[in-house]
């Protein structure tokens, strides 16, 4: 975070200044404009979005608690699942209705919660099928190794510059499916830049990775902005978003109910409500963590004066009523 | 014991009829199920199309050879692009069950009474292949060495098959090294991964099933044209079994795989056959007659394969490594 250069960050935070912390803002320059998008499950509505905008060159996050309806969206939005209704349009040009590999051809692309490492391919081979235009990939062609031997050299020069910048390169004649989780993944968004895409859709990159992984894939979903890509990514580490997020958007029950910076938005009473709706253990901000504690040292202190009169186990009473005493707080924080 | 018929008529089978027709077979099976992860269990069917797509025209309706021919493989590809369509776009289990009774409708329409006049009915057609016997260059006589050898009629068949199963296994090896070879075995692992980088799945997989259908309807012919008939009965499920049997024998995925399968799985048959029919008729076998050595075979053969399978689990030519992946 700190060894970023400050001019991209700042750069792309400086579009979203002065925009409101509403459901559905507008954007000053969206690549992606969605509009009442509905997709139903038989009676249960797993997505309603209104209205969302992408801002270009800007990373932002999806979140929103668990059957937010976050990656049916995103299945949504890339053609593999079909929406029931709505429209959205990438770079003015609409996409609904546009199946999955016409999407990914007009430089939207994804990579997926579960990774998607094609095992019995080597790590090279998966890199080398993510390039577009191959004229090697027609049936007829396919026999005439002069017609495509050029470009695939070129395909395999730029494949092994990603896997360096991945630390991949050693892997390279590897199997994919030989690859530790952490690499998978690295694998997955190295093969998603092979397709030179204008906006990377990452559904949670961090899921399954170990710690030592996470910085750098940290580090290049960074980089993707600094090279003018725009990043929506899916995502449940809040500090990660906090970290590398421009804006944030809140999904919940199907719908965005708030937009927003990433440093405020989590005291946003929408979201706070939204998540403690499902979950006791939502990350809280500074303010409801420290109320948090005063009361229970409060509590502590009376439990002290009961103590004297009464010898009981010290913490035993404490734990039941810190849980009642803390959704008090948080009431009053979001009030 | 007659050792030496045993002998010849092992080392016949290793190049013989049986085997060119389940090497193609298998070769289609291969480029559907090896390559691309396709579970068309209907492979049969397309032998049997192109076989009586032939039949039918030369001897029901008195038309050219060559014509017959060119029905038989445009009759494949049409078979290929129906069974494809509805099914392409599901989960691979549902093609493996659509396909394996398109398979038994095809046959059973081909034994059907009602369409008795242009199929024959279970008798099938014959007198279909005049043409092609006259096209043989090889002078009447035996050919070959000590004392195996051909008649020079199948010796022609074989000229013929042998250089299909040649012809296939280049165009086979030319392909899945191209691009085009990297996208179908990336759909058999992950076809949602290859749709979100660009690919059009359903086309490639169309593909793969009308190539596989085409090559293995060289099978077809090859038996048409050996056996000079076709019956419906010859197109039936065990020939899609074997062929996939061959296929995992030789190592899934790779070109020459069902090409040794196929040699494999025959010369085990006729080598296991010939052996207890021999040792029963001299004596050295009495618990059971000639007639049981068929099914015998069958089973002494199936248990050497389950052997394979938990030994080998590769196949002949398959890389063990791949296999360990699967187990992570």
């Amino acid at each position: 975070m700190h060894a970023e250069p400050i001019g991209f960050k700042a750069k792309a935070q400086a579009a979203f200044a002065g925009l409101e912390s509403e459901p559905g803002v507008r954007k000053p320059d969206p690549i992606l404009v969605v509009d009442k998008v509905v997709r139903r499950f038989g009676g249960l509505t797993a997505v309603d979005v209104d209205h969302v905008e992408i801002q270009r060159g800007s990373i932002t996050a999806l979140i929103g608690p668990n059957g937010a309806g976050k990656t049916t969206f995103f299945n949504q939005l890339t053609g593999f699942d079909t929406a029931d209704a709505g429209e959205w349009t990438f770079n003015g040009a609409r996409l609904n209705g546009v199946p999955a590999h016409k999407v990914a051809r007009r430089g939207m692309v994804r990579t997926f919660q579960l990774t998607k490492a094609l095992s019995k391919l080597t790590v090279l081979e998966n890199m080398r099928l993510g390039a577009q235009g191959q004229k090697g990939e027609n049936f007829f062609r396919a026999f005439v190794q002069s017609i495509w031997r050029g470009q695939e050299d070129a395909i395999t020069e730029r494949a092994e510059q990603l896997l360096e910048r991945f630390k991949l390169d050693k892997k390279r004649d590897d199997f994919a499916g030989s690859l530790s989780g952490g690499q998978r993944k690295l694998l997955e968004m190295a093969r998603a830049l092979m397709v030179e895409p204008e906006l990377v859709m990452l559904d949670e990159p961090m899921a399954g990775v170990n710690p030592a992984l996470t910085q750098s894939l940290l580090g290049h979903v960074k980089d993707l902005r600094d090279q003018g890509m725009t990043v929506l990514f899916v995502e449940h580490d809040m500090d990660m978003v906090r970290d590398i997020s421009d804006w944030v958007i809140v999904m919940a029950q199907g719908a965005v109910i708030a937009e927003g910076p990433p440093d405020t938005i989590m005291s946003d009473s929408r979201v706070i409500d939204a998540y403690l709706g499902a979950h006791h253990d939502a990350p809280l901000s500074q303010e409801e963590a420290e109320l948090q504690l005063q009361a229970a040292e409060a509590e502590l202190e009376e439990e002290a004066g009961i103590e004297h009169a009464e010898p009981t186990e010290p913490n035993e009473p404490a734990e039941p009523a810190e849980p009642a005493a803390a959704s008090e707080e948080k009431k009053e924080a979001s009030a | 014991m007659d050792w030496l018929t045993i002998l010849v008529t092992t080392v016949e089978a290793a190049v013989g009829v049986e085997t060119v027709v389940y090497a193609l077979a298998a070769l289609g099976v291969n480029i559907q199920f090896g390559y691309s992860g396709l579970l068309n269990f209907g492979q049969a069917a397309f032998l049997g199309v192109a076989g009586y797509g032939l039949a039918v025209i030369v001897s029901t309706f008195g038309l050219p050879f060559w014509l017959g021919i060119v029905v038989g493989l445009a009759s494949v590809v049409v078979f290929a692009f129906l069974l494809g369509v509805p099914t392409l776009k599901l989960r691979a289990d549902y093609l493996a069950i659509v396909t394996i009774a398109a398979a038994e409708i095809v046959r059973l329409i081909f034994r059907s009474v009602a369409f008795k006049d242009v199929f024959g009915g279970s008798d099938g057609r014959r007198a279909f292949s005049g043409t092609f016997y006259d096209m043989n260059p090889f002078p009447p006589g035996q050919y070959g060495i000590g004392p195996f050898g051909f008649s020079e009629r199948v010796l022609w068949v074989l000229v013929l098959g042998w250089f299909l199963v040649g012809i296939s296994c280049l165009a086979i090896y030319l392909l899945m090294k191209s691009p085009w070879g990297r996208v179908l075995k990336a759909i058999r692992e992950d076809e949602d991964a290859v749709r979100s980088l660009g690919k059009n799945v359903f086309s490639y997989k169309m593909q793969a099933l009308i190539l596989g259908g085409v090559v293995g309807c060289f099978g077809g012919f090859v038996y048409a044209l050996a056996f000079a008939s076709v019956q419906p009965d010859v197109f039936g499920t065990e020939l899609t079994f074997y062929a996939y049997t061959i296929v995992i024998l030789g190592g899934a995925a790779r070109v020459f795989g069902p090409v040794l399968g196929a040699s494999i799985f025959w010369v085990l048959l006729v080598l296991v056959g010939n052996t207890l029919s021999e040792a029963v008729s001299a004596g050295y076998i009495t618990f059971m007659t000639t007639t049981q050595v068929g099914p015998v075979r069958f089973m002494l053969v199936g248990l050497g394969l389950i052997l394979l399978l938990v030994f080998r689990p590769q196949g002949i030519f398959g890389d063990k490594r791949e296999i360990a992946l699967d187990a992570r």
